[in-house]
This record gives structure tokens, sequence and C-alpha cells, in this order.
């Protein structure tokens, strides 16, 4: 059963026996009661969307537990040694204490390669399932006041998770990873100025050097994790002040939350879907190799493999960088200019500042200052979902283009040919998705009102007294209409002078913003319109018609 | 296994088995390069102890049938093939023995087929080939018994074939559609040619750059891999992070969803 929390709490019946003593003992010397009583009143609205920032949470658990076994036997030291593990194709083999640790943490401790196998899928699935729910939150508008800072905290989580990744898969010090640091070591000194100087401040010297594993190996275990550990938990108190959003439905309103308090039910629900998540990430850690290392090699600055590629969290950046036609450096005042990089810098973090400060760019936009607590349906707000398909467009196509020569084997096509088609992909398909989505928005929006203010084909034909043919309509119900009609109608921001009598400039740019976000629109139905149409053509549910099934927002 | 040996065993067992020994004569002529052999169509019987002038004889015939068309009359070469004189028996025998040749149609690279030509067949244009001109020979013997030393061929190949073929030998793209194949399931033998001749855009590793002892250890490497599956579990085709990144959208996130759709199911 669901329940709804409001402002005023319920008393609740004490147990006696050893629990209750206990309870009493803990509560006399801590007064946790208070904080158990206000949190475990906490309501959670139900809905597989809203697990997806557990699974995150959960792999992060998951990730740290493995981790800790990891450091018991990772040797972050790139001293050279000669292997002498039992994996014959690397015995004798020049390498560091860092890759040989890892080859023996995967040979010769017990577990050890199933918990790499666990730590690595762990990761993946880490950031897999903060993109997606990052999708989740865009799409459904939670970001909106008041959630914007709890958004930015979420995306920098985000990229913390991508920079824990890659420390991560550089510290064994494989052919792998070693072509990775390079890659990022080109990135740097592709800089202008600063490029080379801060890449010999990166690696102590000379790439490789000796210095960077242990470097990344401090990043990786200490510093990044302390800030992912304190972000999550202002990510999760902005949770519990903020309340839960939830979807629209009947009975749900800004002012409530409707849902499971989080004890008894949804602590144990979370709770047995921890361990369904490290259930599946077990399962997969068991079964499927991830970095097999013995295969890579030791860390060798000549050979590089073919189907090099970074961790899929990283794929993008990798993408972009292929992307670039040849030919875009150029020479002045005896210095290389590497645009190839510069652009691609460029673009990508312009990309990931805009995702980052979007709540605030398109607040800005709509002008809307109202709390929302109550999600969109994505069709409902057609420009908003139309920009984010064209954000994942952009993102799938440099992601794409990270794995462009498997597509071309696997798909018998010629790596010239994958790469234009994703440079295409990437500079116009986010117009072409832009423009569908919104298309396809606003078609299901008059749907929608269609089916509010005439009801859906129920399939049935009946043939009328005069030999006429109809399809009877069947009216929806009280709660189906209220989700179909409770959405706000935002209009375009009027152009208004300010205090000194003058319309300026951003005010002229925002006026603009405001129309291209608002100007295609469906209103809800309303009242006036739902009683037109049912009182004109179905008399029949006249008696529940008249029930409010709009939200007015003024 | 020794082929010379091989051969003499099947010599005896002939005269019980008259076409199991036509088929074990012909590996031994495979192994010892068309020197000496007994070449005869499907109505040969072991007596037929051909001289190897009437092997190259067949070969050419063959050739002429088969190959003239693209490589010329006397293997010279045409507009539609490189010339043949010099690529040494090596190169047929790789090239014959994979299917790539004869090439069925133009394209960015001869790609493999079911071979089309008995094992006597190609040990005849081998032969022919040969006889043009001096060329790799088909190699024999220990080079290709996968005994030598795993950890010096794994380190050769990262070095000289994973830029093409990945470290783990499962394929990788080159341009304009060409691509290096994954080496999973290519014979001893023909992993050998393949350095020696340099088929298409794979370049020639010769005794200089690697030598025989070497090749041997490369040939153990990629044994040892074949034999020994992942430790880690289903290496899901060895392709590196784009497999993983794949495998765990789609079956961990995949089942993950699936199951949180099922854990917030309404039980009525
Ligand atoms: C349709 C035309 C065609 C036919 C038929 C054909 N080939 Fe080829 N062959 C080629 C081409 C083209 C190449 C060059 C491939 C490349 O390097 O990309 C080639 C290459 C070769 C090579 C490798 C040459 C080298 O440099 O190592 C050999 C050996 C060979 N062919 C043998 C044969 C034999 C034997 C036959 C007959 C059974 C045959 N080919 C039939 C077109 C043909
Ligand atoms: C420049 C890239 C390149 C390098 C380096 C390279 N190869 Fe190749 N390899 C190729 C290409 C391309 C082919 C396909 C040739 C064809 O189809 O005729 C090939 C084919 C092969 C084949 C035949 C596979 C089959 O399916 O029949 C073998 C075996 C092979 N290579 C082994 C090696 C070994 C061993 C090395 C290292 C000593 C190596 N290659 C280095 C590009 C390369």
């Amino acid at each position: 059963m669901t329940s709804v929390s409001t402002r005023e709490p319920t008393e609740v019946k004490k147990s006696g026996g050893f629990t209750a003593s206990a309870a009493n003992y803990i509560d006399e010397r801590t007064s946790v009661s208070g904080a158990v009583k206000e949190l475990g009143r906490k309501i959670f609205p139900d809905h597989w969307s809203f697990l997806l920032g557990e699974v995150a949470l959960f792999s992060f658990v998951i990730i740290l537990l493995s981790g800790s076994f990891l450091t018991f036997f990772f040797d972050a030291s790139m001293a050279e040694v000669h292997y002498d593990g039992s994996y014959a194709p690397l015995k004798g083999i020049a390498m560091s204490a860092a890759m040989q640790s890892t080859m023996d943490i995967s040979f010769d401790i017990r577990g050890g390669l199933l918990m790499r196998q666990v730590h690595h899928w762990a990761a993946l699935l880490f950031v897999a399932a903060i993109g997606l729910h990052m999708l989740r939150v865009f799409f459904t508008g939670a970001f909106r006041k008041p959630r914007e800072i709890n958004w930015v905290i979420g995306f920098v989580l985000f990229i913390l998770a991508m920079a824990e990744g890659f420390t991560g898969y550089s510290l064994p010090d494989d052919l792998l990873s070693g072509n990775g640091l390079r890659i990022i070591d080109g990135l740097i000194k592709g800089i202008p100025v600063i490029g080379t100087w801060f890449s010999f401040l990166l690696f102590g010297g000379e790439f490789p050097g000796t210095a960077i594993v242990g470097r990344l190996y401090s990043l990786h275990i200490l510093l990044l994790p302390a800030i992912i550990v304190a972000l999550i938990a202002m990510h999760l108190l902005f949770v519990v002040v903020h309340k839960h959003t939830q979807y629209p439905s009947a009975g749900h309103t800004n002012k409530n939350v409707v849902g499971y308090p989080i004890l008894p039910v949804y602590a144990a629900k979370a709770g047995g879907f921890f361990f369904i998540v490290f259930g599946v990430v077990m399962l997969i850690a068991s079964f499927v190799t991830i970095n097999p290392i013995w295969n890579y090699g030791p860390y060798d600055p000549s050979p590089v493999s073919a189907g090099t590629q970074p961790d899929w969290y990283i794929g993008f950046a990798d993408g972009a960088m292929r992307l670039v036609p040849p030919g875009w450096e150029f020479v002045w005042l005896n210095h290389t200019y590497s645009m190839n990089i510069l652009v691609v810098l460029g673009v990508v973090g312009l990309f990931i500042v805009t995702v980052m400060i979007y709540p605030f760019i398109e607040a800005w936009i709509t002008g809307d200052k109202r709390e929302h607590h109550v999600l969109d349906r994505p069709r409902n707000a057609p420009t908003r979902t139309a920009i984010g398909a064209a954000g994942v467009t952009f993102y799938a196509s440099l992601w794409a283009a990270a794995s462009s020569d498997i597509m071309a084997t696997h798909f018998h096509l010629t790596m010239e040919g994958v790469i234009h088609t994703l440079q295409a992909t990437t500079i116009l398909g986010p117009f072409l998705a832009f423009y569908i989505t919104k298309r396809v928005c606003l078609a299901l929006m008059k749907k929608d009102r269609e089916i509010v203010l005439h009801g859906y084909e129920s399939g049935r034909i009946v043939r009328l007294p005069g030999g006429e043919y109809v399809e009877v309509h069947q009216q929806v119900d009280d709660f189906e209409r209220w989700k179909l009609v409770s959405y706000n109608d935002q209009k375009p921001l009027m152009l208004r002078p300010n205090a000194n009598g003058k319309i300026t400039v951003p005010e002229q740019v925002r006026a603009g913003l405001s129309r291209w976000f608002f100007e295609d629109r469906i209103a809800p139905v309303d009242q006036v319109e739902l009683d037109q149409a049912h009182g004109a053509h179905h008399t029949e549910i006249e008696g529940s018609a008249d029930k409010p099934a709009q939200i007015s927002d003024k | 296994m020794n082929p010379a040996s091989k051969a003499r065993k099947g010599r005896k067992a002939g005269r019980r088995h008259p076409l199991a020994s036509v088929a074990l004569i012909a590996i031994g002529l495979l192994f010892t390069g068309g020197a000496y052999a007994a070449f005869s169509t499907t109505t040969a019987s072991a007596e037929s102890d051909a001289n190897s002038q009437q092997t190259i004889d067949d070969g050419e015939k063959l050739f002429a049938a088969n190959c003239a068309t693209c490589h010329g009359l006397s293997a010279q070469g045409s507009g539609d093939g490189p010339s043949l004189i010099g690529v040494g028996a090596a190169s047929v025998d790789f090239q014959v023995g994979t299917g790539r040749m004869p090439l069925q149609m133009q394209g960015p690279q001869a790609l493999k087929k079911p071979v089309q030509f008995t094992e006597e067949q190609t040990a005849a244009l081998a032969a022919y080939v040969a006889s043009l001109a001096p060329g790799p020979a088909i190699p024999e013997g220990e080079v290709l018994d996968g005994e030598g030393d795993a950890a010096v061929g794994a380190e050769l190949f990262r070095i000289n074939c994973a830029m093409c073929h990945n470290v783990a030998g499962a394929g990788g793209a080159l341009t304009e559609g060409k691509f290096a194949p994954s080496l999973a399931d290519v014979s001893a033998v023909h992993v050998y040619e393949a350095m020696v001749t340099g088929p298409q855009n794979m370049p020639v590793f010769n005794d200089m750059n690697i030598s025989p002892e070497n090749k041997r250890d490369i040939i153990t490497y990629l044994k040892y891999i074949e034999d020994n599956p992942s430790p880690g579990g289903l290496a899901i085709g060895s392709l590196g992070p784009v497999a993983e990144g794949l495998f765990i959208w789609i079956f961990g996130l995949g089942a993950i969803v699936a199951l949180t759709v099922w854990i917030t199911a309404k039980s009525n």
C-alpha cells in the first residue's frame, strides 16, 4: 500500500521486549530516534526509473569493497622487475612492479581475479548507471527548481566517476592503459605554451617516467573517492531535503509525495535491491573477462594493439579525436598549433559545461521560478526533450566513433566510410534528432488531447439502426485523464522594458530563446473544452466530467 | 610431427588403401616443397611415382585453367593480378591453401574462402610457381611444432603484429576496407607462410627481421592463446573495451533495469 506524506507526523506505537529496550538504550545515549523517525517517515515514490540512482550508489559500494581488497595486493611502483608468476606467456618479461602485482592478483592470489573483475565491471556499471539516471532526470525535468544544485552535484559526480575510472584503468601499467596515458600526454602537450611544462609536471619528467602510476594511485584511492563520498552524501541529503519527485498521476501534487515510507518498506526493498545489484555484478564478473592485462602485456612505448580503446565512458572523447579530419595543425612562429586537439578540447569542454549548467539555462529561458515536484512527461516539454535527443545524438556519435575500427571490421565497412558517416551524424544528427523528437512530442500531445476529449478507439464497431457503422470511443477514466491534462502550459516570455524603460539586448535574446522554446505547443485540455466535448457527444459520462481534471498554475 | 616419417608411414599404408595413400603422399609433397613426388589425378594409384617435372606440368595446366586469366599465362602478371615470378611455393600454398586464391572478385582485399583445390593440386600449383624462379619454400619441421618460447613469442607478437592483428590475434581494421584478419584457427604452416610472404597489406617478415626460431615462438604463443581460454571467463571476442562497454550496457544495465521494473511492479 502506498501512503501520503504530509507535514503532520503521526504517532507510532512502540512494542515491548528486547528490541524495545535495546532501542531505548541507544536512544537515551544518542537521541537518534528523532532522526530515525524523521527519516523513516520519508516517503519514496515507487517507480523503476527512480532506482537508477540507487544502482549507481550500490555499484559504488561494490567498488569500494572490491577496491579495498585490491589495495592489499597492488604495488603502485614502476620499478622494473621480471615477471615470475604463473602465466607462461609473460614469464621472464620485464615489467613494472605495478603490472607484476596486478598479474599476481589475477593469477596467484586466491579470489584476486574475481575481485579485479568485480571492481572493473562495477566501475563500468557505476558510470553507466549514473548516465542513465542523468537521462531520466533530464527528460523528466527533475532538475528544475529547487533541484538545480543537485543536478550540478550529480553531474560533477559523473565527471569524477570518469576520472576515477580513468585513473584506475591506468594503474596496472599494461600496454592498453599505457597507450591511454600516451594519448592524454599528447593531448596535454597539444595545449600551447603550458602543454609541455604541464606534461612534465604530471609525469615527473619525460613520458612515461617512473612516477605516474604512484601519483594516479593517490588520486584513485584517496582524493577522488573522498570527494565522491562527500558529494554523494550531499546529493542524498538534498534528495531528502527536497523530497523525491513523482510522476504526474491522480493525487500527485507539488505539495505531497505518494509512495512508501523509508521504514520499513522502502529500506527493505532498497536493501534487497543492493544484493540484487551485487549479485548481477558478481555473476558477470565470474563469467566474463574484463581487461585481460595478460594479453596486453606490460607497457612499452613502441607497440600499440589494434582495437586500442579507452573504457566506454571515455570513449566519447577518444571518438571526438578520431572524427577530426586530417591537416588541422598549422605552424606559426616556429610552433605547431594542433587544432586537431584544441578544437576537440574546446567542443567537448563546451558540451560538458553546457550539460552541467543546463538547469540554469532553461530556467533563464523559460523564466520559470516556481518549484516543481511533479515531473514532466517528456512529451509535455517538447523543446527540452528535443534538446535532450540532440545531445544524446551528439554524444552517441562521438561515442560510436571510438569504435570506428571495430565497426569497420565487424560490419565489413571501410574505416573511412564509418568515420565520414559519423562526422555527418555528429554535426547534422543533432539537428535532425531535435526536429524529429519535437514533432513526435507534439504529435503525442495532440493525441493525448484527442483522447481526453473524445476517448480512445475501443476497436468495437457498432452498426447504427440507420445502417451506419461507427467505432465506439471509450472514455478514459479520471485517473488517466489527470495524467493527460495536468501539465503546465507555458507561454513565451513577454519582452518587457526594465526599470529604466529600456529593452536590453540580453532580454531580447532571452525573449527570442523563450519564443523558440515555447512557440510550438499544445495547450492542455481545460474544463470548458472538456465539458463541451463531453456535453456534445458523450452525455453518459457527464457525471464524472465535473471533477477537476486540470491543475492551474496561476 | 615429423613430415618425413609421416610420408614414409603413408607409403607403407598405401598398399592397403590406395586412395588414402594419395592424400598422404600429397601431404608429404606439401612439406617437402614438391622436390620429389608422385602426383596424379583422381584415377592415380600409389604406383604412379611421377617426377617433379610431371607435377610441375600438372601445376602449369591447373594454373593455365584457373589462374592465368589474372596472373598471365606464364605467371608474368596482368592488369588483374600481380606477377607470381619469385613469390615462391610458400606464397601459393598460403593463398590457395587459405582459399584466398583463385580470387573471386576484386575488392579491398582477397578474402578467405572455402579452399578450392585439393592438397595435391595446391602442391602442384606451388611446385609450378616455385619452378619459375626461387622464392620462399613451404616451411616444414620443428618451426611449426609450437614448442618454442611463448613469452618471447608473445613479446614479438606485441611488437610486430599486434598493431594490425590485435594483442590477442582478434584482428583489426586497416584503411579503405582492408583489415588484418583474426588469427584464430589459422594453421601453423599458414602463420609461418604469412610471415615470410607478407600477403597483400601485411609486411614481409624475412629471416633477418624475425629468425625462424622466433617465428616458431610466435606460432607457439598463438597456439597457447588458442589452447588456453581466457582465465577470466568469456573473452567476448577479445575486442577490448568496446565489447566490454557494450556488454555492460546491454546485459549488465539491461538486466538491472529489468530487475528494477520487477521490484517496483505492483503486486496486484
Ligand atoms: C580474379 C583474378 C585472380 C585469379 C583468378 C587468381 N588470382 Fe592470384 N591474385 C590476384 C590478385 C589481384 C592478387 C594480388 C592481391 C593483393 O596483393 O592484393 C593475387 C595474388 C596472388 C598471390 C600472391 C602474390 C604475392 O605477391 O605473394 C599468389 C601466390 C596468387 N595470387 C596465386 C594465385 C593462384 C595460384 C591462382 C589460381 C588458383 C590465382 N592466384 C588466381 C588475382 C587473381
Ligand atoms: C601492417 C599490418 C600487419 C602486420 C604488422 C602483420 N599483419 Fe598479418 N596480416 C595483415 C593483413 C592485411 C592480412 C590479410 C592478408 C590477406 O588477406 O591476404 C594478414 C594476414 C595474416 C595471416 C593470415 C590469416 C588468415 O586468416 O589466413 C596471418 C597468419 C598473419 N597475418 C600473421 C601475422 C603475424 C604473425 C604477424 C607479425 C609477425 C603479422 N601478421 C603482422 C596485416 C598485418
